[in-house]
């Protein structure tokens, strides 16, 4: 795949399983396309599809990802466009086929045709190490490490990131490495005060990358999945407004993190913590 | 086709010929049953996969001379192990047939003592790998011939080894093994230790053995004898 254009491929990745790709994933898409970047967001989980649920569309898949790479449908019929914003679009995966029917060439063709008009192009990694994330994370610019304050999501995003220094086409190319963002999610600032869980100071100093945001637990998140809602627009969340804070720090502007201690309601500013 | 009237210099070369010096491992077999070769090879191998792998290696024969050695079967074990034979030491017309039997080379090698035991290896001054990048997760890091310095962290579930001594200037928490071609004079220095597993030519100890006080400062690590020391820098 040569590119002619600029979009910028990110890949959403993190090795351990469940925390918060897709989430992610979808509030990224969100975030880009209601700055007014045109922006599609493809679920490279094939066979365990999710991105549609999160996103809402489950109900008009009718082509998806691997139908466009085996010829079945071109990319037209397969995109399904968002109904609540306009430069928003989705690439489905197969539910029904399963990660071999992916090919790094057909994914590059696909990648290619849609860098043709789309400003930011975000690949939902699958969670581990073989076909289907390394699929996902070949022809990535940069990458979203996203990881759980948790030893064994920690272990797991290093280990990703030894990946993405060396089987991406960046690397196979010896061109620009690819850019890597750690998002940290599911963040209980009361947890680490105590001592139970891993703060963002440790986290960072055992990944040593660029901390892109950090996402603080949230009981929207499960609801905006169910409502099938990225939950970047719930904006009166913690959750919605700390990916748009995120967002805007990808996009270059400076944003101090807002979710990193607890807050405290008026009794609990009364009595102490 | 080129016509015969076309001159030489006009002829793009296709190839070139050169003379290097090489340094390659002999391996000697001591006996001629391939199979107990092989299955020593393996328990050897098993600590070290990385260092055998696509070795390529000389064998001199001269220890099992004039018995009946099945040269193409310990060939085909060596390469099922990742090992790749390239030639037989130069020295018997019977040895030089056999190898050009099985497909091998012949190879000089300089004058040599028959019986040498193997001294540990000095690492050569100024040969050494440095690494700027963390260490990750996963990675296997193997500095031959000389020192390795990592310029960064070693995360848990990386491995650096190094035939001469590991420096890392920063947070060694993965498994680092100094010395691994036996020389025990070999050490591992760094900014702070919480490794999983420290070696120096082969004599190792694992996290749960290492003393609180040897952690989280910067120290170095060497053999007395044949124990690990662990000391504060």
């Amino acid at each position: 795949m040569e590119r002619t254009s600029v979009a910028r491929i990110i890949v959403v990745t993190s090795g351990k399983g469940g925390v918060g790709k897709t989430t992610t994933s979808a509030a990224f898409a969100a975030g880009l396309a209601k700055a007014g970047h045109k922006t599609v967001v493809i679920d490279f989980d094939v066979g365990l599809r999710n991105l549609d649920l999160v996103m809402g569309c489950e109900r008009r898949v009718v082509y998806d990802f691997v139908n466009v790479i085996n010829g079945d449908a071109n990319l037209n019929q397969a995109l399904i466009k968002d109904k609540r914003l306009d430069n928003l679009y989705i690439l489905p995966a197969s539910q029904t086929r399963d990660k071999e029917a992916l090919t790094q060439e057909g994914v590059g063709r696909v990648l290619e045709e849609l860098a043709e008009s789309f400003e930011y192009i975000i690949c939902d990694s699958p969670a581990g190490i073989e076909r289907g994330a390394l699929m996902a994370a070949y022809y990535a610019d940069d990458a979203i490490i996203v990881a759980n304050p948790e030893v064994s999501s920690v272990r797991d995003s290093d280990r990703i990131i030894g990946i993405l220094g060396s089987k991406t086409r960046r690397a196979e190319r010896n061109e620009e490495p690819v850019a890597l963002k750690l998002l940290l999610t599911r963040y209980a600032p009361s947890r680490v005060q105590k001592g139970e869980m891993l703060s963002v100071d440790d986290i960072c100093e055992i990944l040593a990358i660029e901390l892109l945001g950090v996402i603080p637990e949230s009981k929207a998140v499960l609801a905006a999945s169910n409502a099938g809602i990225p939950v970047i627009l719930d904006t009166e969340s913690d959750a919605g407004q700390a990916y748009e804070d995120a967002v805007a720090r990808y996009l270059g502007e400076d944003r101090p993190h807002r979710f990193l201690s607890e807050k405290k309601g008026f009794f609990g500013r009364l009595f102490g913590s | 086709m080129p016509s015969i009237s076309q001159p030489i210099a006009d002829a793009t070369p296709a190839f070139e010929l050169k003379g290097r010096m090489l340094t390659l491992s002999v391996l000697r077999p001591l006996i001629t049953d391939h199979n107990q070769l092989a299955a020593q090879l393996d328990a050897r191998m098993a600590s070290m996969p990385e260092l055998f792998r696509h070795l390529p290696v000389v064998l001199d024969l001269e220890a099992v001379r004039g018995q009946p050695l099945a040269l193409a079967e310990l060939v085909d074990c060596l390469r099922q192990r990742g090992l790749i034979p390239v030639g037989v030491r130069a020295g018997d017309e019977a040895d030089e047939a056999a190898a050009v039997a099985a497909g091998l080379g012949v190879i000089q090698l300089g004058a040599e003592p028959t019986r040498r035991p193997e001294p540990a290896r000095e690492p050569p001054p100024n040969a050494g790998l440095v690494i700027t990048q963390p260490v990750r997760s996963g990675q296997q890091i193997y500095a031959r011939d000389g020192d390795l310095v990592v310029l960064a962290s070693v995360s848990p579930g990386a491995e650096v080894l190094a035939d001469g001594h590991i420096h890392v200037y920063g947070t060694l928490r993965g498994r680092a093994l100094a010395g691994v071609q036996g020389n025990s004079n070999a050490r591992i220095f760094c900014q702070n230790l919480e490794a999983e597993l420290i070696s120096i030519a082969g004599v190792y100890r694992i996290s749960e053995n290492i003393q609180e006080t040897g952690r989280g400062r910067p120290v170095q690590i060497f053999l007395d004898g044949e124990a690990l020391r662990v000391q504060s820098l």
